[in-house]
């Protein structure tokens, strides 16, 4: 059964040949087996899920039943779910239970899914190797002493290690699209208003975005449109109905033009992934379309802009978690000004500090105009030119990560070498765009090579297609990890 | 040396909107602590804001009235800082696109027209309540004030002395109270005004300004500037200098102390809110809003006196209040009778509304039961007694006028042979006033008249009462 896709288990559990509670004790059990191992979860609801599978197994026969009725799901754990720990991978949201539910948590359960558990991550998202969280990092499947990548590495690993059909995590600087490459799995980062991002925690508000990870862009594809469309409580979500991808289903890719950037290939890529990316764009070119080289605009200014404004943003989304209302208290504090320094300096991680004070100091007075206002002007410049490569190409291939997984500890202390990571990430967040990532290979020690399709606002339709059409023609979506299974 | 005052206004004005800015909670004030309170306003992890369009129209009359520019692509932004009544550790306020620019306001102070400036109006989320509670040393946190529309009204310093100032704050409340985008409650802080002062030598270079806050009511305000003004000349002319600062007013003791100075200040950290798309404002929004302005006071009194015949004091009176003007305005629609209407309001209601210390916000009277009476004594239904009688029973207990008028038997009397009747029973009882009226004594005549009115029970028809009483004793006195 774990080896169904999760729309090949829906249909088995939709056509009664397999129930929503043999495959929420079944994926249980497959957690239980391995996460010791790859610390992929922060909290598993087994009781909760196994009555919800009751519930929704009653449906099965009748109501409306969906593509994806009976799937188990696992979400990061920085999306809120009503009356279970949200944590964010963090000291800091100690205790806390949300109220409420994510607009997608809604979602998912409308559509007969069935969350059994909260993912690890990077402290508040903040990270490319999910190392930062205060429940230890998550291990990559395909080699433990490895990192996941990061931040929604437990979505990916999970997902890899075959703990879970489908998760969800989330991407504000390639944090959906970065642990996908590194644990061979496929993922899709959306378009900014595309998915709501009420409930979801913030880290940096306007860079955010919700998405699916899977084994396959059929199953994404079908978990993106369950989650997609508009949302009164979300004001950015500015999508005007949910996607439907069942038109965009192509024998070949004819007409089709795909950009590439040739700067993205020329210093600091390891040879492995510059091979196997470029595989991918002739395989592209074998399947009808055309690959055309290019230079991508304004690279160096990429990170830089990403960081100012990122962390500038998180400076003040995570403000509130000031040890008075819920989370993390010192127990040190005496004084109004003690609650809050204590709490804060020892309920956030170093790298959340780290943020935290740099976005402080862009944001603060005198600085505003040389570093906050500068970004903006960048982020402005970096929307324009893909607005210009986007009349030229349908969508832009680019490598995700210059690297392979990394071993754990290798990156951590440091920063800059973490955050030049985000290369060829960083800038689809800032100009709001679509991205889908997909495996493509191996690099000489069997990691997991991935590369990105990215598309221009609201072209889902196009990468999904694209995306379907390169996994009819390729298997290193279906190559299995053999360390922890 | 002669010292001139520079004051600026900073006034805050809670929307009267039902919900709040950002999420539907009402913005009813009172309530237990936060039961007015939803994950949005409370700032809970991942909850957006959601903007309520009313706050941009109430804000959008606010500005056309004070003849601002008004902004049609409009932002919103963070102000940051740490306070327990905080909850998001933001406040969402407008920085780089404020709503409104650019207006003014004219005021009469001394006999003067002024024109004060207005630098600017922006909307933004009021803070909670911290209660304090002295006994066990604790604070507590109220969020039902969480996320209640504020708008800030920033004059420029255009004011040399407070009695300009208040004069600005009286006839901004009026206009608030008028457009009916705010109550203008000082009490309940649902006005509340900050003063930026210096002091200069006469024609000189602009001194030195602190900001005054807690500031409660408009008689704290004109104490408090009464206060700095001279503590700042005060320390000019001992040479000393004054710092840029924050001072706190204690009304109780009648002065005011330094909060935090400017090197302390705080750094608000001001940035674009990414949680709220900017506002656009097209011009058919912009129209219709325009078209639906209300009159305001000077213009109500002006119509009053020109197409009513009232008397300037008259139309002040009526417009005193927006709750005044209404009532009169909706007695009058229902009498067609303006002048009685008015009258009405002018005499017995604002005598009423003495005589129980009814506050105008608290006005309630039927308009239809006070038109109703209005057309009665002006038909000759009622006379004039009953009149006031029957008003005052309609302000105080809400009867039901038709209904009093018959079970208290006032209707007016005009039967000729029942006001004859009762003039003769009392010249014949009072055959001494009959003698004194007889030797030209006047006042014997209004003794007579109210001895018959009384007999009557008070409901006869004056004018004849008055004609049968006189006609009664000239023909007597011809026998």
């Amino acid at each position: 059964m774990l080896e169904l896709s999760a729309l090949e288990l829906s249909s088995a559990i939709r056509a009664g040949k397999l129930s929503a509670t043999e495959a929420v004790s079944a994926y249980i059990g497959a957690v239980e087996r391995t996460d010791g191992q790859l610390n992929a979860f922060i909290s598993l609801g087994k009781e909760r899920a196994m009555a919800r599978a009751k519930a929704v197994q009653q449906l099965v026969g009748g109501g409306k039943p969906t593509p994806l009725t009976g799937v188990p799901i696992a979400i990061k754990d920085n999306i809120s779910t009503a009356g279970t720990a949200t944590t964010c991978a963090s000291k800091m949201l100690d205790g806390y239970n949300p109220v409420f539910n994510a607009t997608i948590v809604d979602k998912l359960e409308r559509a007969g899914m069935i969350v059994i558990g909260k993912l690890n991550m990077d402290e508040f998202a903040m990270g490319g190797s999910s190392e930062t969280g205060a429940f230890g990092p998550v291990r990559n499947p395909w080699d433990v002493s490895r990192v996941a990548g990061g931040s929604s590495g437990g979505s990916a690993a999970a997902a890899a290690a075959r703990e879970i059909p489908l998760s969800i995590g989330s991407d504000t600087g390639g944090s959906i699209r970065q642990p996908c490459a590194f644990c061979g799995v496929t993922g899709v980062k959306p378009t900014y208003g595309a998915v709501s991002r009420y409930g979801l925690i913030a880290y940096a508000s306007s860079l955010d975005q919700i998405g699916p990870i899977g084994n396959n862009i059929d199953d994404c594809a079908a978990l993106l449109s369950v989650i997609s469309g508009p949302d009164d409580q979300d004001s950015t979500c500015v999508i005007n109905n949910p996607f439907d991808f069942s038109g965009a289903r192509f024998e070949r890719l004819d007409g089709v033009k795909i950009g590439l950037p040739r700067n993205y290939f020329a210093d600091g890529i390891d040879e492995d992934v510059k091979r196997a990316v470029l595989a991918a764009a002739k395989e592209f070119e074998e399947a009808g379309a055309s690959v055309e080289e290019f230079d991508m605009p304004l690279m160096e200014y990429m990170v830089p802009a990403y960081y100012i404004i990122a962390c500038a943003e998180a400076s003040s989304n995570l403000s509130r978690y000031d040890g008075l209302k819920y989370g993390y208290r010192s127990d040190k504090a005496n004084t109004l000004s003690e609650v809050y320094r204590l709490s804060r300096s020892e309920g956030f991680g170093l790298e959340v500090k780290r943020r935290i004070m740099l976005g402080s100091f862009v944001l603060s007075s005198g600085y505003y105009d040389a570093y906050y206002k500068k970004a903006l002007q960048i982020r402005a410049l970096i929307k324009d030119a893909y607005s210009g490569l986007f009349e030229r190409f349908d969508m832009i291939l680019s490598p995700v990560a210059p690297t392979t997984a990394y071993k754990l500890g290798e990156n951590i202390d440091d920063p800059m070498k973490m955050y030049m990571g985000d290369i060829y990430t960083v800038s689809v967040n800032l100009a709001g765009l679509p991205a889908v990532s997909l495996p493509c290979g191996f690099d000489g020690q069997g990691l997991p090579v991935g590369f990105q399709l990215i598309g221009d606002a609201f072209a889902e339709e196009k990468l999904i297609g694209a995306a379907r059409v390169y996994q009819r023609r390729t298997d290193h979506h279906t190559k299995r990890p053999g360390g922890a299974a | 040396m002669k010292w001139e005052t520079v004051i600026g206004l900073e006034v805050h004005a809670e929307l009267s909107t039902k919900s709040k800015i950002f999420c539907g909670c009402t913005t009813d004030f009172g309530g237990k602590p936060n039961t007015h309170v939803c994950p949005v306003c409370s700032g809970m992890p991942g909850t957006l804001p959601r903007l309520n369009r009313a706050v941009v129209e109430y804000a959008m009359r606010a500005g056309l009235v004070l003849n601002c520019t008004i902004t049609q692509k409009c932002k919103f932004d963070r102000k940051n800082y740490f306070y327990p009544d905080l909850p998001k550790a933001y406040q969402v306020s407008q920085l780089y696109a404020p709503i409104c620019r650019d207006g003014f306001m004219e005021i009469e102070s001394g006999g003067h027209k002024k024109r004060i400036g207005i630098r600017e109006i922006h909307m933004e989320e009021d803070a909670g309540k911290l209660l304090h509670d002295p006994q066990s040393g604790t604070t507590h946190m109220d969020f039902n004030r969480c996320g209640v529309p504020l708008l800030e009204i920033v004059s420029q310093p255009d004011f040399k002395s407070g009695t300009e100032a208040l004069s600005y704050l009286e006839q901004l409340r009026e206009t608030l109270l008028y457009l009916g985008v705010c109550d203008c409650k000082m009490q309940e802080g649902s006005l509340r005004a900050d003063v930026n002062l210096s002091v200069r030598p006469v024609g000189g270079e602009m001194g030195v300004r602190t900001e005054m806050k807690n500031l409660n009511s408009f008689k704290a305000i004109s104490r408090a500037i009464e206060y700095e003004a001279s503590r700042q000349i005060e320390v000019l002319e001992k040479g000393g200098k004054i710092v840029q600062e924050t001072r706190r007013w204690d009304d109780d003791k009648g002065e005011s102390y330094g909060m935090r100075s400017k090197e302390n200040a705080q750094d608000y950290r001001y940035f674009p809110e990414p949680d709220l798309l900017p506002i656009e404002i097209d011009d058919e929004w912009l129209a219709r809003i325009r078209e639906t302005l209300p009159e305001l006071a000077n213009q109500k009194r002006e119509r009053y006196i020109r197409d009513y015949g009232l008397t300037e004091f008259d139309a002040a009176v009526l417009t005193g209040h927006k709750n005044i003007s209404d009532l009169f305005e909706d007695v009058l629609k229902r009498s067609g009778e303006p002048l009685e209407s008015a009258h009405l309001i002018t005499g017995e209601i604002m005598r009423l509304m003495n005589g129980t210390n009814t506050p105008p916000e608290e006005l309630s009277p039927d308009p239809g039961k006070l038109a109703n009476l209005v057309s009665l004594v002006l038909s000759g239904k009622i006379n004039r007694n009953a009149y006031k009688e029957t008003v005052e029973a309609v302000f105080t207990g809400d009867v039901d006028p038709e209904a009093y008028i018959a079970e208290k038997g006032l209707i007016m009397v005009s039967d000729s042979g029942a006001i004859h009747n009762a003039v003769a029973k009392v010249l014949n009882d009072n055959p001494g006033a009959v003698s004194d009226y007889r030797a030209g004594k006047d006042r014997a005549f209004g003794f007579l008249m109210g001895q018959s009115m009384k007999m009557l029970n008070g409901t006869g028809d004056p004018g004849m009462l008055r004609k049968t009483l006189k006609e009664t004793l000239d023909n007597q006195a011809n026998l």
